[in-house]
């Protein structure tokens, strides 16, 4: 027996000229997440996408399937049966291949789609003919049109007939990469992944920084960073993960900087590497994790003087959002537990005692002219080292 | 250079362990139950483990079981005690600075109703004998204490507590966890007519993943699991031959050369003293009268696990406190009834038999610089 997995994209459908740009980007995303499941051809028409593994007795739809519901630009996932086009191999086989779903069920449906129009039958009548076929094999069912347990599709497309017993739901939004690249700044809490989600779930491609000041902070530290991006990676495909050498830039703000201002400097000089070390790369966009007043630095002057530190677009898809909103999403794609591990970031070794909440962009300014951090700033972006994860 | 001082944590494998290990995973690899030739084989390693374990105890090789190591040893020893006991009495005496193997585990005996007295530190940071022998009571089922303290290096005044008790408890269960004491004092457990006795393979320079338990003879212990009826019912499933066979030969190792290793500890723990007395900024917290392989030490305002990775820099590897508790604050130390800011700013240095006086020399030297540098950026 044939099976393959049926793929309905979303949003993509709706993009007109750019369609076809799309669904390539959204082909090669499925191509590369399922690489390693075994050999697959995969190709697409009529909107929709047909993945067909190579050996279907030793392939694992169920990881496939796993894996498709979190690749965003997908709204319909099917695993179905291909069939020669003929009535008679429907009929022998629709009951058999949907039992699973059929034995729990009270009611159902038969719904025929028929887009190859030389097939003799039309739809109803297909659907009338299956559903006769399923009740001879389950005779307590039901039919119910209305508002079935189960709905049993068969389609009849130009490259074969397909049955199969419902939809799974896909992720949504856009394919990633669709829309360009972005930079994520990454800590290691809980809400920088959950930011990364959400932007890669309109389209964009991610890439991460992260600052260390090792002994401040340690190994550990960073592998848990390393980690959320190994998590998110189903979501959001391959991640460059940038790692900043920060020591000398914290023990000079240490030195020259007043306290209270401390973070809103330390951030200011994030966002400046953070800058560079995109527009080497021809990234388009920061991303953060902030969300507004939900600590000193995230108050709008704050964010005022964060935003000025760079010319590049920063999103901040979390800027609306309750502790508990994100900390949900945050279980919801599993970097909850990875985020909340105890180890020191860079950010609570040298918090202040009582930040300034709403720091004034020209103190700030004046302050971070005080030192010339720009020798440190070259050296810190020359030491960045990147990899590739997975 | 590699400067490892975190043998409390893990000590690092001898040779001699390490090469029988291998011996026995790729050529004498049966399975000791086995009837076969292959199966005797195995049996052999162990029985020669069994051997050189029982000559540093003290005891027949039978009194000797094999388990997966101390926490393992430490469960079986008062769950498996106490469930064989179940009449002769409702109060355990422990100590408050114990392995969280036993003390969570006495606290589930607590949660099922069971009395527990918990012995805490005078003062000077040191035990009364008197606070045991006075706590030990007609309803006591068991007394179960450490050896030495696995923070501190406190030693606990066995000898006196043990002897005592006995004159005027003679059917009383005691057990004793000697992780960290074992083969570094005089200690046999016959003479001190202990019941049951814990230790551990990997920090006498065996692998991880073995230790055993010592039982007396004539005295019952239930099994806490069940199955194959290996080493003796007591501890079910089938042995690890390798690991055993190389606890045996670091034992053999510890009984050989125990009195040069023991000088090695003293001299190293003596010399890192007087480096350290020159440094004003250092408080000692191990007691003067301490086990001699580890020196327990805070820098205040530094924070133990920013130190930890300024040396590790340098490839000096020291402990914040308990290697088992990442990241959290020791409540051993709070126990001790040091201050907060020396418990945050703890650091242990343990030594092993091969410690030189130049890594002593290095360590300090590395030391007094890193709290030179961090002053500056964080003593603020």
């Amino acid at each position: 027996m044939k099976e393959l997995i049926l793929i309905k994209n979303g949003e993509i459908a709706l993009k007109g000229l750019n369609r076809s740009h799309f669904e390539e980007i959204l082909v090669r995303n499925i191509k590369w997440r399922l690489r390693d499941l075994g050999k697959t051809t995969v190709k697409r028409a009529q909107s929709t996408i047909y993945i067909e593994p190579e050996d279907c007795d030793f392939y694992d739809f169920d990881e496939a399937i796993d894996r498709l519901q979190k690749i965003f630009g997908i709204v319909m996932i099917s695993r179905a049966l291909v069939l020669e086009k003929s009535m008679d191999a429907i009929l022998e086989h629709i009951a058999d291949y949907c039992a699973d779903e059929l034995q729990g069920a009270k009611t159902f449906k038969v719904v025929a789609k028929r887009s190859d129009k030389r097939f003799p039958l039309t739809s109803p009548e297909i659907a009338a003919e299956a559903g006769g076929a399923i009740l001879r094999r389950f005779p307590r069912l039901k039919v119910d049109v209305r508002n079935p347990d189960v709905t049993i599709m068969v389609e009849i497309r130009d490259f074969g007939a397909y049955i199969h017993g419902g939809q799974l739901p896909g992720a949504g939004g856009m394919p990633v990469s669709s829309s360009g690249q972005a930079l994520l700044l990454i800590s290691g809490g809980i809400d920088s992944p959950v930011a990364a989600y959400m932007m890669a779930k309109r389209g964009l491609q991610l890439n991460a920084i992260h600052f260390v000041s090792p002994p401040y902070t340690s190994d550990r530290a960073l592998e848990k960073v390393e980690t959320l991006c190994e998590k998110l990676a189903p979501y959001t495909g391959r991640i460059k993960f940038y790692c900043v050498p920060f020591t000398e830039i914290q023990e000079a703000l240490r030195e020259h900087c007043p306290e209270e201002l401390f973070t809103i400097l330390m951030r200011r000089l994030m966002m400046k590497i953070a800058t560079r070390i995109a527009e080497n790369d021809e990234i388009e966009a920061l991303v953060t994790g902030e969300s507004l007043a939900q600590v000193a630095s995230q108050t709008l002057q704050a964010l005022h003087c964060t935003d000025t530190a760079t010319d590049l677009v920063v999103l901040r898809p979390l800027i609306g959002m309750d502790k508990s909103e994100i900390i949900h999403i945050s279980k919801e794609i599993g970097t909850f537990e990875t985020s909340i591990l105890p180890y020191e970031d860079c950010c609570t070794v040298f918090t202040p005692r009582h930040p300034r909440t709403k720091p004034k962009l020209k103190y700030v300014v004046k302050a971070e002219q005080d030192y010339d951090f720009g020798p440190l700033l070259d050296k810190a972006v020359a030491e960045t080292t990147w990899k590739m994860i997975p | 250079m590699e400067i490892y001082l975190d043998n409390c944590a893990t000590t690092k494998v001898c040779e001699q362990a390490a090469q029988i290990c291998m011996e026995a995973m790729v050529n004498e690899y049966g399975n000791p139950s086995s009837l076969h030739r292959k199966g005797l084989n195995a049996e052999h390693l162990m029985t020669a483990a069994r051997k050189n374990i029982a000559a540093i105890l003290g005891c027949d090789p039978e009194c000797i079981i094999f388990t997966g190591g101390a926490t393992d040893s430490n469960n079986i020893a008062i769950l498996g005690g106490i469930s064989a006991r179940k009449r002769a009495g409702k109060t355990i005496v422990t100590s408050s600075v114990e392995h969280p193997s036993v003390a969570d585990t006495v606290s589930s005996l607590e949660e099922q109703g069971y009395k527990v007295k918990r012995i805490v530190p005078r003062e000077n940071g040191t035990f009364a004998a008197e606070d045991f022998i006075d706590a030990v009571d007609d309803d006591t089922v068991l007394l179960t204490f450490m050896m030495v303290n696995n923070e501190m290096g406190t030693i606990l005044p066995y000898d006196k507590i043990i002897p005592a008790i006995r004159r005027k408890y003679p059917n009383l269960l005691i057990h004793m966890d000697g992780v960290q004491g074992f083969t570094k004092l005089p200690f046999n457990v016959k003479r001190l007519d202990i019941d049951l006795f814990s230790f551990s393979g990997h920090k006498l320079y065996a692998p991880k993943g073995i230790g055993g338990l010592y039982i007396k003879k004539g005295i019952r212990v239930n099994p806490v699991e069940y199955g194959g009826g290996q080493e003796r019912g007591i501890r079910s499933g089938t042995q690890s031959v390798p690991l055993i066979a190389a606890m045996g030969e670091a034992m053999a190792l510890c009984k050989r050369d125990g009195a040069a290793i023991l000088k090695n500890y003293r001299e190293r723990n003596a010399q890192l003293r007087a480096l350290l007395a020159e440094m004003p900024q250092v408080i000692i917290n191990s007691p003067e009268k301490g086990c001699p392989h580890v020196l327990n030490i805070s820098v205040p305002g530094i924070p133990s696990e920013i130190m930890l990775h300024a040396l590790e820099e340098k490839e000096i590897y020291v402990s914040s406190g308990s290697a088992c508790a990442k990241g959290a604050l020791s409540s051993t130390l709070e126990a001790y009834g040091l201050p907060a800011e020396r418990v945050r700013s703890a650091l242990r240095i343990s030594f092993s038999k091969d410690t030189t006086a130049e890594e002593i020399d290095i360590f300090a030297a590395a030391l007094r610089e890193t709290i030179d540098r961090l002053s500056k950026v964080i003593g603020k």
